[in-house]
């Protein structure tokens, strides 16, 4: 009982929230080209630029502010990049997937050298992070108070833009035109909408969700920036999205899931359990949640069939 | 009404795409109130012609007068603000949208930000009762019918003030009562001052509804005609150019021993939905058994399911007494079957690959055109030879890949490489869609003759009346069941068309297994 009460227990929901929070911020702007039918790999490429960049404006600048700007353009210019080569010139967008992330690699490494001389890690006391705080109202709640406590402040913004993402794409003209493009590109063009403009939109928005996912790692997390330091997170967002269903509340969800159930993973670890078995239980979980639905969703359309027949 | 008034003339319009001149000096001219109806077979150039108009595709030479403005067509979005609107024959829909959405995608109206959708749908109400087009503007289209479908389609190119309205083959996709509540729709919106081009190659209907026919063969206008004044008959010979025999000529069937045997059938589509409920029936010697039905009631799964592409959940195929099922598609053709699939460029042919390479799949395998794994390129090149001449392919040189062939011509290589082999039951799915009336005339003389040769022909087709004309017996499938089993020359096509919209249902003996 003991073993249990440790792992599950607000402690590692909270942890979980801010573990799921770049995968959440990375999962909403990659739906946005999920549904406008492009496969964004280049995700984990594009946080890393933003990571970086955040890093670098702080430490220059000193203003969180002008930080989590440049880490937003300069995300949405790797997708442009990305989008150019993907949508405008029609290469393959898994290559270019695949390009902006070996870049994004290469190129940070390759700065962090060569303005900063060091390896590895750069983590200094000008570096200046997100500011963090308590969500009014609900931080006061018995209890549960404590969910919403002590956050950096990104992670409130996170969440909230779970909202406005649902009310964008569901509720707006644009949000319409990317659904339509990425359903039947051949009928909305019939209708005067330009694909490739409502792709690279698409693109490009990923790319604002991702800079800002990866101002969120430097700058929050750890208030440093460590070579690769996305380490797949554009990946797992990619697989919470499609997880979700493409949709931003199902999206976040799964963001959810997987941040606590890493969460869980790094409670095992400080309580003796073999690492190597704690590294794979998210993905065991993963895996166990995947049967759960699909055998849900089987019982449920052998249920219709019976109701049909 | 000003019957007189000409809405749009089309004077010399020429149109080539690399050698071929799709139109040649075409002089068009449509009145205004009146529906006009552009027969043609394809190919003939109707839907070039109806491109330039919408501004798809530009004319290399040649003037368009609109209302008696002169019109330079920059985009679609130029033609529809002109004031004409199309319907394309594949619908421009989008499935998980509703209704409303998709009439007013690309021109949305809005409130600050948002979408307004309350707005939106009272557009939809008011363009819907002043032409009698009922919708539900909130239904999804994935749910509507095709015939829904249209009627958005038509919605969507009024509500974006449409004065001509190009329907481009409307009745291709519908069953007779929806054809039928169509042309009352039609009729209606002529009324109130719309002109419509009726893009048609089926005679009946276009005699029927229009009042002046315009016919195009070979990327010319061959003639411009009153309805009242012309025949079936006028109108086949002026699109093809010759005679042509509308009516299959056949005796009676005098079918032999049960050569298809199937029982109690289930089968699941893409989804694991059953298609296919509990079908039974047999197809004999020498009789042609038609399946008709609206499409998507399980026809696609049922033929595919028989010809050993599509698992089957129970029930049991025979094919002169040994059992399909759990049988490859190779040794099923082993045993007889000859399969003409229901999309030739999808499952008939290899587009990449030659014709040549085409004619022979399937049977490059066996001898003679092969024997210890090489290819006989000598008997190869004969029997090609042979099937070209036979079949009265059109081709540059049996060398080209097939998808440069025109859909009647590819079309016969698909029946070639199938009746070539010696197969007593011949799958035939949509045998003669996108065909032209000189090929589907050839196609349904040679479905006939293998009839009257003993083999076995099961025919799937939408087209009612070719179900109606060529088979000996007709089932009509609706929801994945049999609901009617007649005898074509005793049934009409009012009354299968009941049948297919499940108007109607008859107890069939085995259809209702569960």
């Amino acid at each position: 009982m003991d073993i249990l009460h440790n792992l599950f227990n607000l402690g590692t929901l909270v942890a979980g929230i801010r573990i799921a929070t770049p995968i959440l911020l990375a999962g909403l702007g990659g739906l946005h080209t999920m549904q406008a039918n492009i496969l964004n790999i280049g995700m984990e490429g594009m946080m890393l630029f933003g990571a970086f960049s955040a890093v670098l404006v702080s430490y220059y600048t000193g203003s969180i502010i002008f930080a989590t700007i440049a880490a937003i353009l300069v995300g949405v210019l790797a997708a442009v990049i990305f989008g150019l080569f993907g949508v405008k010139f029609k290469c393959n967008i898994i290559v270019a997937g695949i390009a902006i992330n070996l870049f994004g690699v290469a190129f940070t490494i390759y700065l962090l050298r060569s303005i900063f001389h060091v390896r590895g890690a750069l983590s200094h006391p000008k570096i200046v992070g997100f500011p963090v705080m308590d969500f009014p109202v609900l931080s006061s709640l018995p209890y549960i108070g404590e969910l919403f406590k002590g956050h950096s402040i990104i992670v409130y913004v996170a969440f909230l833009m779970v909202f406005l993402v649902h009310l964008f794409l569901y509720r707006t003209p644009k949000g319409l035109h990317i659904r339509s493009v990425g359903e039947h590109a051949e009928a909305a063009a019939s209708v005067g909408i330009s694909p490739d403009r409502i792709r690279f939109q698409a693109v490009m928005i990923s790319g604002f969700f991702c800079g800002l996912a990866g101002a969120y790692l430097s700058l929050a997390q750890t208030r440093m920036f460590v070579e690769n330091m996305v380490a797949g997170r554009g990946f797992i967002a990619l697989a919470a999205i499609y997880f979700g269903g493409g949709t931003p509340v199902g999206t976040m969800l799964a963001a959810l899931l997987f941040g606590f159930a890493e969460a869980v993973s790094l409670r095992l670890q400080t309580l003796g359990f073999p690492s190597q078995f704690v590294l794979m239980t998210p993905y065991l979980m993963t895996v166990f949640i995947l049967i759960i639905i699909s055998y849900v969703k089987k019982v449920h359309s052998q249920k219709r069939k019976y109701e049909i027949a | 009404m000003p019957q007189s008034e000409i809405l749009l003339k089309m004077q010399g319009i020429s149109k080539s795409f690399g050698p071929v001149k799709a139109n040649d000096n075409i002089n068009f001219e449509v009145k205004k109130g009146e529906i006009h109806a552009l027969i043609g077979e394809n190919g003939a150039g109707k839907t070039t012609l109806m491109k330039i108009l919408f501004g798809l595709h530009k004319p290399d030479s040649g003037t368009i007068y609109f209302a008696g403005d002169r019109l330079d067509l920059t985009g679609p979005k130029d033609a529809m603000a002109k004031g004409i609107g199309m319907v394309h024959q594949h619908f421009m829909l989008i499935p998980s949208l509703t209704v409303t959405e998709n009439i007013v995608l690309g021109s949305e109206p809005k409130k600050n930000l948002f979408f307004d959708i309350k707005a939106a749908e009272e557009q939809v109400i008011r363009i819907s009762n002043e032409y009698g087009l009922k919708v539900d503007p909130k239904a999804r289209i994935r749910d509507c019918s095709v015939g829904i479908q249209q009627r958005v389609e038509i919605i969507k190119a009024l509500s974006r003030g449409a004065e001509l309205l190009i329907l481009d083959e409307p009745t291709a996709v519908l069953t007779p009562q929806e054809t039928r509540d169509l042309f009352v729709v039609l009729r209606q919106m002529v009324k109130q001052g719309m002109t419509i081009i009726f893009i048609s190659h089926k005679l009946k209907e276009v005699l029927e509804i229009s009042q002046r026919i315009t016919v195009m063969r070979a990327g010319k206008v061959v003639g411009v005609v009153e309805t009242g004044a012309t025949s079936e008959e006028q109108l086949a010979s002026l699109m093809v150019g010759r005679q042509v025999l509308l009516r299959v000529e056949k005796r009676l069937s005098s079918p032999g021993r049960n050569i298809l045997e199937v029982k109690k059938l289930w089968v699941s589509d893409q989804r694991g939905l059953p298609a296919v409920r509990g079908v039974s029936f047999n197809v004999r010697a020498g009789e042609i058994l038609g399946v008709a039905g609206v499409e998507g009631n399980g026809q696609t799964e049922l033929v595919e399911a028989i010809c050993g592409l599509r698992h089957i959940e129970s029930g049991q195929v025979l094919k002169d007494g040994n059992e399909l099922a759990g049988k490859s598609v190779r040794e099923i053709r082993k045993l007889g079957v000859a399969h003409i699939p229901e999309d030739r460029f999808t499952s008939g042919l290899c587009g990449e690959a030659s014709i040549l390479e085409n004619l022979i799949g399937g049977l490059h395998l066996d001898t003679p055109f092969s024997s210890k794994g090489v290819l006989n390129k000598k008997e190869i090149q004969e029997f090609v030879e042979k099937a070209v001449e036979d079949y009265g392919i059109k081709v540059g040189s049996v060398h080209d890949p097939v998808k440069s062939l025109s859909g009647g011509n590819a079309q016969k290589v698909v029946i070639a490489r199938e009746l070539a082999s010696d197969a007593n039951l011949i799958v035939a799915a949509q045998p003669t869609r996108g065909v032209d009336i000189g090929a589907i005339e050839f196609i349904h003389r040679l479905i006939v003759q293998k009839r009257d040769e003993g083999k076995g022909i099961l025919l799937i087709s939408a087209d009612l009346q070719e179900v109606l004309s060529l088979s000996d017996r007709l089932i009509v499938l609706y929801e994945g069941q049999i609901v009617a089993e007649l005898v074509t020359r005793q049934t009409t096509e009012e009354e299968v068309g009941l049948y297919m919209t499940g108007g109607k249902r008859m107890v069939v003996e085995g259809g209702e297994g569960v």
